[in-house]
């Protein structure tokens, strides 16, 4: 037992000051909050004279082209640089990633390549010395990987192609840092950098006992981490703070917590490097400290408002390839809110609510991605806040607490969008995802790719019903390629992340891991929505492939109606859930890296594009090269009844199966949404709470402007629900005809009334 | 017996209904309950502008008027629907159940549900006997029966004005406005008298620049408006999203040149009624 420091006399003692358990700190110290938002402060004078620099900045990054400068010579890690400021006399939350802001650093254990030609691709030019380091000496995560690939037969097609460039399998983490791992960076505050090593030791002794291959690795990836450690401290000391001991009042919570998130972003780009869930940790610090008046609500407003201003600006430094899979410069620091406990305690606290009122005191803004985790049992007060909030700001998306805390506790938080991890405790390997819908497509044409006709895989018969698509028959070979991309898809993973351990392991986000974590292993699944409906049309209508002299359908021709996805309508939903079903089977079948726990999510970000753009027409009228829906959604254009037929469709998806996330975005004017703020602010929180109730996962509540119509326009895809209403009348925006959205865009917002 | 409607041609050509008691055209068999079916055109599932809270919407086919600016158009001519008995209507909205909270619940609009009477009550009547919220949106172009009928079963009556001039009235909805303004008077006192039931009254204005914003006009709503128990007077400014519909089904529409009223003259409407002491709605 370790003697009680000073600083803990404060806090109520327990599990958490014999071992590290930031779960148990929590639930002895945190005070629940059932008030409503009256408490909260605006921005300082200080703080908006910083965000306008910030603001100043990026305005120039955008004139730039999207980057405002590389450090294009020295390879980042947590010590490689000196420290940076926005503006020095002014924060009061310091650290950056490199010396200056929005400076990019080049992270070459990731690739030598990539990192090249995304300097180049903004007008850069790699150190020369850097490029023969990791070309010559240091090895990269994505050379190791396709030093592997390329001998693999398994990975290529019959015409010699790597089984990336057919579009069924691709986008996965082999050229770009698989992220998705979510440090537990609350325990460098909670109990100061030295404290961790000494319980990275005590572990390490009491794991790691006999030499064997296990063993040797884990001691070498405990001393990596207790290295991490060692120069975090480094790090937080050359801004002028000690992080070897516990942080003492809320200024240093927020502070040791920022250095720890910052560690990670020096080190590694993972796609998703999330936050986490701090809300409640922190207020227990802001607590103590308004109580015995050390600050006041406006200065701990204040330190937050400068916290969140520092995770806007983390940038990575991407190849062009990357962005046209995740467009938009993304980083996903999600930081979860709320939630209920095991006890039914609420972890609502104020905490929550003042990283909400950031969207209010900074402006609306994608990061830190906001997530609230959603109950019924939540306090009135919350649930209006955050609804109001997310009419307002369009930037918040909700997740059902009561789905998740019966498998992940009450101390979890979200990795990327819909990723569910206990905190400090499991890891991840991202998978990305892969084309379902194409899939269906090689069923049909066997094993043809529909574009070149080129053989993507052998074995794939000619289908007996050729013309006239029979459901069972295509069911069937459609099943069987399941398992035959299954296999390629977990085996491709598991090089993958083996590859990553080596190469470019994630030091200080796993230094802030138990050591013995559990691993999961992400796929994804994109697609899904033109899967359901093409069995269905050929379930209950009639489709005709109609073939080109090698036998590939090029399109379809459907006649008679069937029901879609996306209307409740139990003929089709269940299809779709069988299918998601089936292929969580299939990838289990195949042992997983590390003993990884498999999952699947429906989720696909903007790469719903990209694989559109990769499939060939569809059974189900769906035009080739047409995007497909984001996540979960139904196909745009394919609701009759309405949002909430299409929720209660996307709540049909089994959670139990998609454990890694079922995804899911609802665009909505705010007109529809309600006649006035407070009606539109009850009726999201009512739909929140009969989503929820229906079993659905994750919802991204975007409730649009005149801008975002205007991208309707032109991005139908984008908003399949967006449905524009009058009192008594229903009108689908994006089946409006060109002229007819104008003119709705002119009404609604030249002359708001509806 | 089948009845069919009796619809003739009046004065301009419009088809509108002449019998006063409006008859589903299918036959019903008065024993068994089980056979009455209705015309339903479709479904909104996420209803927040149509009642107070998240509402399932379900549009009926048919209407006992013909205005020359409805939005709806394609709902009227009992063409384009689906068959349904009131059973499946229900099975329908408990899926959407949860998403009510404490003030959704089911309306009934279209066309006009009060064109299917048996229809509407029987749907009605399984809808409180499974706990939901009921609001009718109607024109009350009917007999005090049918409301007395249908009265125990409604929370909420949402009953539109027209104009208060009848023979402008008749031009712009192809009937006068006697009836339904007597069936609102009726309403009211329903309303005001201890009843074992007392539904809600909310009124519906259209704004209807030239035809409803006249002063004349405005003055007789509002000495209506002083005569009348209800809770609330919902502005609607015309709108044009509906004319597409008059196209695709080939009819001319005849408001082409009234333009939508400004956000100006709408609220100035909305002052007004406010100052003379009535609650007002208006999407904002």
């Amino acid at each position: 037992m370790i003697k009680i420091p000073q600083t803990y006399k404060n806090f109520k003692i327990g599990k958490w000051t014999d071992g590290i358990d930031v779960r148990d700190f929590i639930q002895k110290n945190y005070k629940p909050y059932k008030g409503d938002n009256g408490f909260l402060q605006g921005p300082t004078p200080r703080t908006k004279k910083l965000l306008k620099k910030v603001e100043t900045l990026i305005k120039k990054e955008i004139k730039k082209g999207g980057v405002i400068d590389i450090d294009v010579d020295t390879p980042s890690s947590i010590t490689s640089h000196k420290p940076g400021y926005i503006d020095k006399k002014r924060e009061i939350i310091v650290g950056l990633q490199t010396d200056k802001p929005l400076r990019r650093a080049i992270k070459p254990y990731g690739g030598i390549k990539l990192t090249e030609t995304s300097c180049e691709a903004y007008g850069y030019k790699l150190n020369p010395e850097v490029k023969k380091i990791f070309s010559q000496y240091a090895p990269t995560h994505n050379d190791r990987v396709f030093n592997v690939y390329k001998t693999w037969k398994n990975f290529y097609t019959p015409e010699r192609e790597m089984l990336r460039k057919s579009g069924v399998i691709t986008g996965l983490p082999d050229n770009y840092g698989r992220g998705r791992i979510i440090g537990d960076y609350r325990r460098v505050p909670l109990y100061g950098v030295d404290r961790l090593i000494e319980a990275k030791l005590v572990e390490q002794e009491k794991i790691c006992g006999y030499m064997n291959e296990k063993n040797i690795r884990l001691r070498e990836e405990i001393n990596d981490q207790i290295q991490s450690l060692k120069d975090l401290k480094a790090m937080a000391q050359s801004y002028g703070c000690d992080i070897s001991r516990p942080a003492e009042n809320t200024k240093e919570a927020i502070q040791w917590l920022y250095f720890a998130y910052l560690g990670a972003v020096k080190e590694q780009d993972g796609a998703a490097m999330s936050m986490g869930r701090i809300d409640a940790f922190l207020d227990i610090y802001a607590e103590n400290d308004l109580r015995s008046g050390i600050y006041t609500e406006r200065q701990i407003q204040e330190m937050v408002d400068d916290f969140v201003m520092k995770l806007r600006i983390v940038r990575h430094l991407r190849h062009p390839e990357y962005n046209e899979l995740f467009a938009g410069d993304p980083t996903w620091i999600t930081c979860v809110l709320g939630g209920i406990g095991r006890d039914k305690r609420p972890l609502v606290t104020k905490m929550a609510f003042r990283f909400l009122h950031t969207l209010s005191n900074l402006g609306p803004a994608p990061e830190p991605n906001l997530t609230i985790l959603w109950s019924k049992n939540l306090p009135e007060n919350f649930k209006r806040y955050a609804s109001k909030v997310s009419v307002e700001s369009s930037s918040l998306q909700f997740e059902s607490d009561e789905l998740m805390r019966p498998i992940h506790g009450d101390d979890y938080g979200i990795a990327c969008c819909v990723s569910a991890m206990t905190i400090g405790k499991q890891m991840q390997f991202f998978g990305a995802r892969c084309n379902i819908a194409k899939l269906l497509l090689l069923a049909i044409n066997e094993g043809r790719d529909e574009f070149e006709d080129k053989r993507v895989v052998d074995g794939v018969p000619k289908l007996k019903h050729n013309k006239v698509l029979d459901y069972n028959e295509v069911k069937k070979e459609y099943f069987k390629l399941m398992k035959w991309l299954a296999n390629r898809y977990v085996e491709s993973m598991n090089l993958i992340h083996y590859m990553h351990d080596h190469y470019d392991y994630e030091k200080i986000e796993m230094a802030l891991h138990d050591t013995l974590v559990h691993r999961f292993m992400a796929f994804g699944a994109a697609g899904l929505s033109i899967v359901a409906d093409s069995l269905s049309a050929m379930k209950y209508a009639k489709v005709t492939a109609i073939r080109d002299k090698n036998g590939v359908a090029k399109s379809f021709k459907i006649q008679g109606s069937f029901p879609c996805y996306g209307n409740d309508d139990d003929r089709v939903d269940k299809i779709a859930v069988e299918v998601v079903t089936e292929f969580v089977k299939c990838l289990k079948q195949n042992p997983a890296y590390r003993n990884a726990e498999h999952t699947l999510s429906i989720l696909t970000i903007t790469s719903n594009v990209v694989y559109g753009k990769h499939t060939g027409a569809t059974p189900d009228g769906r035009k080739s090269g047409e995007p497909f829906a984001p996540g979960a959604n139904p196909m745009h254009g394919r609701d009759k009844k309405g949002v909430l037929a299409s929720l209660n469709s996307v709540a049909k998806l089994p959670y139990k199966y998609c454990r890694d996330g079922i995804s899911n975005t609802f665009s909505i004017t705010p007109e529809t949404l309600g006649k006035s703020i407070e009606i539109r602010v009850e009726n999201l929180s009512n739909m929140l709470d009969g989503y929820f109730e229906k079993g659905g996962h994750h919802i991204n509540v975007n409730v649009i402007n005149r801008e975002t119509l205007e991208d309707a326009m032109k991005k139908p895809w984008k908003y399949a629900h967006l449905t524009i209403r009058v009192s008594g009348y229903a009108v689908n925006f994006i089946r409006l005809t060109p002229e007819q959205q104008r003119e709705v865009i002119s009404r609604t917002f030249h002359k708001k009334f509806y | 017996m089948q009845k069919k409607i009796g619809i003739q041609n009046d004065s301009v050509g419009r088809k509108r209904l002449s019998a006063v008691k409006s008859k589903p055209s299918i036959a019903i068999d008065r024993k068994s309950k089980e056979l009455i079916k209705g015309m339903v055109h479709s479904f909104e599932t996420f209803g927040a502008l149509d009642g107070p809270g998240i509402r399932f919407v379900v549009f009926f086919e048919g209407c006992p008027l013909r205005c020359l600016y409805c939005h709806n158009r394609d709902m009227l001519d009992l063409k384009d629907y689906m068959s349904m008995t009131p059973q499946a209507l229900l099975k329908e909205v408990l899926n959407y159940k949860p998403y009510f909270g404490a003030k959704g619940g089911v309306t009934v609009s279209g066309g006009d549900p009060i064109f299917q009477p048996k229809f509407l009550k029987e749907f009605l009547k399984l809808c409180k006997k499974a706990g939901i919220n009921t609001t009718v949106d109607t024109s009350l172009f009917t007999t005090k029966e049918v409301i007395d009928d249908i009265l125990p079963y409604v929370d909420l009556f949402m009953v539109s004005l027209k104009h208060f001039d009848s023979k402008t009235h008749q031009r712009l909805t192809s009937v006068p406005n006697e009836r339904i303004l007597g069936n609102i008077r009726y309403l009211s006192t329903l309303i005001g008298s201890t009843c074992h039931h007392l539904p809600k009254l909310w009124l519906r204005y259209v704004i209807l620049p030239g035809y409803t914003d006249t002063r004349s006009n405005l003055k007789a709503l509002v000495k209506f408006l002083h005569g009348i128990n209800f809770e609330l007077i919902e502005l609607l400014p015309y709108h044009t999203f509906g004319v597409y519909k008059w196209k695709k089904l080939g009819l001319k529409y005849s408001l082409p040149g009234v333009k939508p009223p400004t956000m100006r003259s709408v609220l100035k409407i909305k002052k007004m009624l406010e100052k003379e002491g009535f609650k007002v709605l208006l999407n904002e």
